[in-house]
């Protein structure tokens, strides 16, 4: 379609237009006062890593709980490797272990419909992803791309979303979700963020202002739509940050949890993050079961720092204020 | 598609199409950016306009979520709230928890950014650091909870080894606060980093440099080059921060109480503003109530905004 319809303009690159490289991109990596402090660079970087071991120690730790077992954490012993490893704690979580097993294992009998609660929860992430960053980019296309009256005011408006405190809202919209009778159910739950949020409209705006308009001035001299123009040109153009708006949405929409404890809090459409907090408050008070909560914290971390693993350039990327000063 | 098109874009005729088509096109331009605005704009109006108007109607009613309905009741949950002990309580464990949580982290985030700066810009550091933030706060919590265990937890351990002794943390009154804080500190510190490191990445470097050649050393262009430059960029993060710390409710919903305990405590320790207005909302039914104190959230965080950005000219740049 490219080649014939829209006709590029010799100077114009014809490959997708690269999203501006992150800043650090600029900077050269040798240390900018050559050799003059080396004692100190040492002290520096011995200071950042300790930063680095602090942040991930406790992660270590509630797996190295996870793959303990209750008997051996109640010796209180403290080693650094699990005491006698074993799976039992995550099979239990995830309902594949016998019933002898978890008794053995000292499971308090709270149930954890893990699988259930996995299901929910990606259900409604993915719901909220497809809908937010569609509704957002086109929102996101008609302020930063097109001219009409009263698009700034607008937007603006749209902004001010921001400073409304989630819980001035969610009360209202508990209301209103009671009213329709969608209280518990996934369009009840997702609704609130399937259409917008004000930072993710913000957020692909700053990405529409920041890719030339060569590209489709072209095509709408060439008699090309905004719909076509919208689709065949900047989506593609945009994939790279659309890529990263989904994958903060997913994460986001992931550790939700005040609105799906308030509006999904029946065990249909419980999501992990509410499915864990149950699971804690069904604790005995005197003998909790540990082992087995660490396993299900890691599971429910767990899709997450896969995301992470798998995209995780493209998040720390994005952290920062976008031509926002 | 087909030749005739293409053949239009060269550059001949193109001017020659231009004026006419680009005012018709001007003229559309209206009418598509309403299709285009339809569905974030219906999402706007349902779930944030729509509710914040409500919102503010509701706290002038005595609405029950029981009931499903409320009368008009004028300014009286105002004067409630004014005359209610626990809301000021938590308002004033909200502000110990801010001042604490803020303090620290800018401060630790500052140092971490500034050492990123001047040492790398590896990804994987960033990753590292930037990790507990995507993390869902629920896990954070559960994870804290398990640590800091009076009677089995490794923090305990550790302390008790070093000689400190052990600590209640969580099950304390009065360490509940600054745990907390702590907590939160670690799971945003490196987040705040990264937003402070991007705006140290715009500063340009020549002023680095003739810092150096003016025989300025680091504490001191720290101080006069730095701090200065990254104002518009902290301002904001701080706004952000600050904002976002009012704001804490996971956490405290799933670390306080002790295991199968009422969010907020030990006796309501820990009960910040968004554990209180939650309750009166959903555990007394008091939506109109916490409505009302909603409200004042709401307008207390906006004079903070302002104030942040007043106080450190936030919205100006001295590299323009």
């Amino acid at each position: 379609m490219r080649e014939s319809t829209v006709t590029v303009p010799d100077n114009h690159p014809a490959a997708p237009v690269e999203w501006p490289a992150p800043p650090a991109r600029r900077r050269p990596t040798e240390p900018r006062h050559g050799g003059r402090w080396r004692p100190s660079r040492a002290v520096a970087w011995l200071v950042l890593i300790l930063m680095m071991v602090a942040t991930l120690l406790p992660f270590y730790w509630i797996l190295r709980t996870a793959l303990s077992t209750n008997a051996a954490l109640f010796t209180g012993d403290q080693s650094a490797l699990p005491p006698e490893p074993t799976l039992v704690n995550f099979r239990r979580v995830l309902g594949l272990a016998s019933a002898e097993e978890v008794r053995a294992a000292g499971g308090s009998g709270a149930e954890l419909e893990f699988w259930l609660y996995l299901r929910n929860s990606i259900i409604f992430s993915t719901l909220v992803t497809v809908g937010q960053v569609t509704s957002c980019a086109m929102a996101a296309y008609a302020f930063a791309r097109l001219r009409w009256r009263g698009r700034d005011a607008v937007f603006y408006l749209f902004l001010s979303a921001l400073m409304v405190p989630p819980i001035f809202v969610v009360i209202p919209n508990f209301v209103l979700l009671s009213e329709l009778g969608l209280l518990d159910t996934f369009a009840g739950l997702a609704a609130p963020y399937f259409f917008m949020t004000p930072f993710m409209v913000f957020f692909l705006r700053q990405f529409f202002l920041g890719i030339s308009t060569e590209l489709e001035d072209a095509a709408r001299i060439d008699g090309a739509g905004h719909p076509r123009i919208f689709l065949r040109i900047c989506v593609p153009m945009m994939a790279a940050p659309l890529t990263t708006a989904a994958i903060l949405a997913y994460v986001i929409a992931w550790n939700e949890f005040m609105w799906p404890l308030v509006a999904g809090n029946d065990p249909s459409v419980r999501v992990l993050t509410v499915g864990l907090s149950v699971f804690r408050s069904g604790q005995p008070q005197a003998a909790p079961d540990w082992t087995g909560l660490m396993a299900a914290t890691v599971l429910g971390a767990l899709p997450v720092i896969l995301l992470f693993l798998l995209m995780g350039r493209r998040i720390v990327d994005s952290i920062r204020f976008t031509g926002l000063r | 598609m087909n030749e005739n098109r293409s053949s239009r874009g060269s550059r001949g005729t193109r001017q020659e199409h231009r004026p006419a088509r680009w005012r018709h096109l001007r003229q559309r331009q209206g009418l598509v950016a309403g299709v285009f605005l339809l569905p974030a704009g219906f999402g706007f109006a349902v779930f944030y306009l729509w509710p914040a108007l409500r919102g503010l109607w509701m706290s002038f009613t005595d609405y029950s979520l029981l009931r499903g309905s409320g009368e008009l009741v004028g300014l009286q949950n105002y004067r409630d709230l004014a005359a209610d002990a626990l809301f000021w309580h938590s308002m004033y464990v909200t502000t110990v928890y801010v001042v604490l949580n803020i303090g620290s982290q800018t401060v630790l985030a500052l140092v971490m950014a500034v050492l990123m700066d001047r040492l790398t810009r590896s990804a994987l550091v960033r990753s590292v650091l930037v990790l507990p933030w995507l993390i869902p706060q629920v896990v954070i919590g559960m994870l804290w909870l398990w640590m800091l265990d009076p009677r089995l937890g490794v923090v305990n351990h550790l302390l008790e080894l070093a000689g400190i002794g052990r600590q209640g943390f969580l099950g304390s009154p009065d360490q509940v606060v600054p745990t907390l804080a702590g907590i939160n500190t670690w799971r945003f510190t490196g987040y705040t980093a990264l937003l402070l490191f991007a705006g140290l990445q715009m500063i340009p470097r020549y002023l680095y440099e003739a810092a150096a050649l003016d025989g300025a050393g680091e504490w001191r262009t720290f101080w006069r080059v730095t701090l200065p430059l990254l104002r518009p960029v902290l301002a904001l993060v701080l706004v952000l921060s600050v904002v976002g710390s009012f704001q804490v409710f996971d956490l405290v919903q799933v670390a306080t109480g002790g295991i199968g305990g009422q969010p907020g405590g030990p006796a309501n320790a820990s009960l910040v503003i968004y554990v209180y207005i939650f309750r009166q909302a959903f555990s007394f039914h008091h939506a109109g109530y916490a409505a009302a104190m909603a409200v004042v959230l709401a307008a207390l965080l906006a004079v903070v905004t302002f104030l942040i950005m007043r106080g450190l000219r936030g919205s100006r740049s001295d590299l323009a």
